[in-house]
């Protein structure tokens, strides 16, 4: 049988790779979250997708774990990206990992 | 001082002992804990349990690990690919809280450090318990916004060429360091090594020293 056979499940692949730009949503929703306020609307690299899936805490707060299992990555954003005043080297960076249903491709 | 030299016939210590009224937070802790053991979600022992698992990890663990780092550059490899089956394989350190371990290499171009800015995520398996300015505010919003401020707090003054490189926990993955080797080390055990590890050195406030070097400074 051949792979191309094979289809995966709406979200069974990982949406962005790493050296992909990405813009985190801009958005304040209510309840359990774990983005911080800094981060909304930022610009920055995807480094790596955090393999296995993990259980979006964002829906775990709640007690929905089944089902929420979502792709994960670590981001790497610049420093003066964040800050505009950033004191420091223009190399300084920020790692994070986000969940991938607060990112978009920029 | 030994125990067997001090002797307790003189009192002129203060008595140990719970004076003035628990504050908000530990009055909601000791009502959401006795409703639990109460409604049998969780029992006593559960807890006494749970505080000796914590009890039970020290920095002394991940000073284990840093040093096996330095002297075998396969361990080295096998940590920076995957921190928390490095752990649990080589040393038995057992991931209780079911997070995942990132191990971040100090190296002459970049400096890590480690943050929590949305509480007090920290690498207990490997660590134990944080320290209490690692959970405070200005730490952490500190850490993410002026990382070289804070790092000169602790005495740690990088030059420009050196990368400041901040990874903040906000969910599953939880960081250590892996702080470079001191030079003047190259003779020293394992064993040895390991002792010069702090746990600061993992946070990346600050590099490892070697005890000449901090009678010297």
């Amino acid at each position: 049988m051949s792979k191309a056979a094979i289809v995966p499940a709406a979200g069974e692949e990982p949406i962005f790779r790493p050296g992909d730009r990405i813009r985190v949503a801009d958005r304040a929703p209510i309840g359990h979250y774990r983005v911080p306020t800094y981060l909304r609307g930022k610009t920055g690299l995807v480094e790596a997708v955090i393999e296995p899936t993990l259980v979006d805490n964002e829906e775990e707060g709640y007690g929905r774990n089944a089902g929420s299992r979502r792709h994960y990555y670590r981001v790497a954003f610049a420093m003066t990206e964040l800050w505009p005043n950033y004191r420091g080297s223009a190399r300084d960076g920020l790692r994070i990992e986000v969940f991938e249903s607060w990112l978009a491709r920029a | 001082m030994s125990g067997a030299d001090h002797h307790h016939d003189h009192h002129d210590h203060a008595e140990i002992g719970a004076s003035g009224r628990p504050g908000y937070y530990d009055m909601l802790e000791t009502a959401v804990r006795e409703l639990l053991v109460e409604k049998k979600l969780i029992g006593p022992d559960e807890i006494r349990r749970q505080i000796e698992v914590l009890d039970s990890r020290t920095p002394a663990l991940g000073a284990k690990v840093v040093a096996r780092a330095w002297v075998d550059r396969d361990f080295r490899a096998r940590l920076l690919a995957d921190g928390r089956a490095a752990c649990e394989r080589e040393f038995g350190i057992t991931f209780y809280d079911d997070t995942e371990l990132i191990v971040l290499e100090n190296t002459e171009k970049v400096h890590n450090l480690i943050v929590c800015t949305l509480c007090s995520c920290y690498p207990r398996p490997v660590l134990g318990l944080p320290p209490d300015w690692y959970k405070l505010k200005p730490y952490r919003a500190r850490a993410v916004s002026e990382p070289r401020a804070v790092l000169a707090e602790f005495g740690t003054i990088l030059p420009d060429d050196v990368e400041v490189r901040v990874s903040d926990s906000t969910a599953v993955v939880r960081y250590l360091v892996l702080p470079m080797r001191p030079k003047g080390t190259e003779h020293y055990t394992e064993e040895q090594l390991a002792a010069v590890v702090t746990r600061d050195t993992m946070i990346g406030v600050v590099p490892v020293g070697i005890p000449s070097e901090r009678a010297a400074s």
